[in-house]
């Protein structure tokens, strides 16, 4: 295998609906910095600059070249990739691999999203194939809502216990300075009593549109350690893509068809000897577009048994303080600039790891982190995190 | 580095100006069925036995903007293999997807890597989505597109160091002439430097036949590790170096007649290669010129020749076939590559040069090859890569 690859440095942007103060280039640039002070690094200490971002969510063709200054890439390698949800994950990959190799032993990778500047659900539309799924595409919101309903239907749980998982998502939220939608709600009632956008789904179910940048600087061994005490030590990435027909577009109600989840944490735990999920991995950081989603994730990831992640929210068994954390962050609920959201599950795991995650760090100590990542016609991201090798 | 990552197979459909027969994802299965039937490799995810191996991921290289379609990479993946498996997109020219994957390689994380770009031109409003490259506040209201911005490009380089449009049309005599003995090459054919230069302006001092014709195209190939690239073909090409580098993006920050990206990229892929005279080290080079200015600009970046010595080496036949470096063989972007693929057209005519299977436009003898390709406008991201026969 190659080198050891860590997580050496963490910014992010705080996250609203519109950022009027900034364009894209300097909203990255706010990240890129934080992710340096972090590091105690210079722009010139990083040899290498690897971006995500979706380019029609903004209008915005080759997006990289135009703020190659901004995220000090100039006369620098790097490369942009694209992956839709799962694109501020692809990235980590390729960095990963990059400082792995040998090429570089230090290198910026960077997600972010201005979704103030285009039409999101305009451009998810276009995502679809031209001839079958345009007439009937609906954004996001369509495809969550029928994947929630598939959830309801098949696993028994209730629009409560949806309503649970956003109130834990709001608490985490409300401790997280950089989250977007910081609420304060006191009862599920609040949740029930929001409006439908598609039905089941609720306005308080769903995840808003959200402007803002985060930024990872990856060290090779041999740099990682002179450059901090609390490296994050990259110790697996897996990347499972999906063909949209094998199980609609997020959802299989024949329930005969693999999700890529469940083809990822099969790959994932083998490969690093995982046998009891939510007691080797001490936490996790998913992305969870609805709340419907994270109970469903918490089945295909293995933290419960097939139909019980409703029981797992019940039991109170994700909460920041309860055996295994999920989302303390407040999650993708709270905050989804799209091309930055799998780069922030990263980074907020990185942060338990690190014991720096503030007001959000969760009660058990964390040795060992995942964090997912959901795009594309479901495919799937994980990226699994330790303290030590 | 600790282990050599090897080329194992290259495939390209034939370049054509409009394929309406074809969507994305058949034009890129024309290209990666050859590739797959040429090692007999399968997905890793359908083999198994303790000894048996298969293809452990893909990267792609296409642009959302030029397909009209968010995620462009839903276009291919029922076609490369990515349904239960690995892949990621690379949203710039396909040398980068290839540079990718060699460092999926490298990296000891995966054994064999299948990299496949396809672009259709003919389909979408170039002129348009490359004004969307521009900062919206100060360039996008200008109008340029990189059309336009080459032109910029063009005019300042032929006046800092006296380039001729006679020498600029030289390249495009030379590239249409090479192209007629590439099956691969869109646009051919003996035409001569009056027909270049009485060919239509379209943006001072570019003309029609300056300028590389709209083209539809995929491009597939196979990289795998030293061990099993022996075990899946007898002609492996090594990548022997390879490197890439961001200038920025506002033009007036740049003296247009440079092209410091480039030198940049080629000073690292040159010392990853042991190269020390690259003229004299480096059999050929294939380099994308989407205007006939840019060969010239770019062997200069490459260190080819001096600064503004281009011209010279032109005129002088150094880089015709038969020549000290020719230049191009396989006709360059000018015959016919659409952008995106142009990068990996460029590598594959490389790899069939290095295994002597370049048919009539052989470079004898070839053991060094440069492949160079560049995303963007006036060059923004500049990327070289050496392949080798040893």
């Amino acid at each position: 295998m190659g080198n050891r690859v860590a997580i050496v440095g963490i910014g992010q942007t705080y996250h609203k609906s519109n950022r009027k103060d900034v364009n894209q280039p300097e909203m990255v640039g706010e990240a890129v910095r934080a992710a340096l002070a972090d590091a105690q690094m210079k722009a010139k200490d990083v040899e290498a600059v690897f971006t995500a971002n979706m380019e029609t969510f903004e209008g915005m063709y080759l997006p990289d070249e135009m703020m190659a200054d901004e995220m000090a890439a100039f006369m620098k390698p790097g490369l942009k990739v694209g992956t839709g949800g799962t694109s501020g994950a692809s990235v980590v990959e390729e960095g990963f691999h990059f400082v792995a190799s040998g090429l570089f032993d230090t290198a910026l990778v960077i997600g972010f999203e201005k979704q103030d500047c285009g039409d999101t659900t305009a451009a998810i539309t276009a995502a679809v194939t031209p001839v079958w799924g345009k007439g009937v595409a609906t954004g996001a919101i369509g495809e969550f809502a029928k994947q929630a309903l598939t959830y309801m239907e098949k696993s028994g749980a209730k629009e409560e216990h949806a309503a649970m998982v956003r109130l834990k998502a709001d608490k985490g939220a409300c401790r997280n300075p950089y989250a977007h939608l910081r609420l304060g709600l006191k009862s599920i009632e609040e949740v029930l009593n929001s409006g439908y956008l598609v039905w089941p789904l609720r306005f308080l179910d769903f995840c808003p549109q959200s402007v803002g940048a985060c930024a990872l600087i990856l060290a090779s061994e041999k740099k990682a350690t002179k450059i901090t005490k609390k490296p994050v030590w990259i110790a697996d990435v897996v990347t499972v893509h999906q063909e949209p027909f094998r199980a609609g577009s997020f959802g299989d109600p024949t329930g005969k068809e693999a999700y890529s989840q469940d083809i990822a944490v099969e790959r994932l735990y083998k490969r690093n000897g995982i046998s009891n999920p939510i007691k080797d991995i001490c936490m996790a950081e998913i992305y969870e577009p609805s709340n419907w989603e994270e109970m469903s994730h918490y089945e295909h990831y293995h933290f419960c048994e097939k139909n019980e992640g409703w029981k797992m929210v019940e039991k109170g068994i994700t909460e920041m303080e309860g055996a295994f954390p999920v989302n303390p962050s407040g999650g993708v609920i709270a905050t989804n600039p799209i091309g930055a959201t799998p780069t922030i599950r990263v980074a907020e795991a990185a942060l338990q790891v690190r014991g720096d995650a503030g007001e959000h760090q969760v009660t058990r100590d964390v040795h060992t982190a995942m964090a997912t990542a959901l795009g594309g016609p479901n495919w799937t991201v994980l990226t699994l995190l330790k303290r030590s090798l | 580095m600790s282990e050599r990552v090897g080329i194992v197979a290259v495939a390209q459909t034939r370049y054509s100006a409009d394929r309406a027969d074809a969507n994305e994802g058949e034009l890129v299965y024309e290209a990666v069925k050859q590739v797959l039937q040429e090692t007999g490799l399968k997905f890793a995810k359908d083999v198994s036995g303790s000894d048996a191996f298969g293809i452990d991921a893909t990267v792609t290289s296409s642009q959302d903007f030029l397909d009209g379609r968010t995620i462009s990479n839903c276009n291919v993946m029922s076609y490369i293999g990515a349904h239960h498996s690995d892949e990621d997109k690379v949203a710039e020219d396909s040398l980068n997807a290839v540079y990718t994957a060699f460092a999926r390689v490298l990296s000891g994380h995966q054994d064999v890597v299948l990299v496949a770009a396809h672009c259709k031109e003919s389909q979408a409003d170039l002129r348009g989505v490359e004004n969307a490259a521009l900062d919206p506040a100060f360039l996008r209201v200008l109008g340029l597109d990189f059309l336009s911005a080459a032109a910029l490009q063009s005019r300042r380089y032929m006046y800092k160091y006296g380039i001729t449009p006679q020498q600029c049309a030289k390249v495009v005599v030379k590239n249409r002439g090479n192209a007629k003995k590439n099956p691969f090459a869109q646009e051919s054919g003996d035409i001569t430097v009056a027909d270049v230069l009485g060919s239509q302006v379209l943006a001072s001092p570019i003309r029609q036949l300056d300028m590389k014709p709209v083209s539809d195209g995929a491009c597939a190939m196979i990289l795998a590790t030293e061990k099993k690239a022996k075990k899946i073909c007898s002609k492996p090409i090594w990548i022997k170096g390879v490197s890439n580098c961001y200038e920025t993006h506002h033009l007036g920050d740049r003296d247009l007649a440079d092209c410091d990206a480039l030198v940049k990229a080629a000073k690292k892929a040159y010392s990853m290669a042991g190269i020390t005279d690259p003229v004299k080290q480096i059999n050929v080079a294939e380099i994308s010129e989407e205007y006939s200015y840019q060969e010239l600009l770019w062997m200069e970046g490459l260190g080819l020749c001096g600064r503004g010595e281009a011209g010279r080496m032109i005129d002088s036949g150094a880089t015709q076939m038969g020549g000290q470096l020719p230049v191009n063989p396989s006709g360059g972007m000018l015959s016919g590559n659409p952008t995106v693929v142009a990068g990996m057209a460029r590598i594959a005519e490389g790899v069939l040069q290095l295994r002597g299977e370049a048919g009539e436009r052989q470079v004898p003898g070839a053991k060094l090859a440069l492949a160079h390709g560049f995303t963007g406008m006036c060059g923004a991201l500049q990327g070289v890569m050496i392949l080798g026969k040893a």
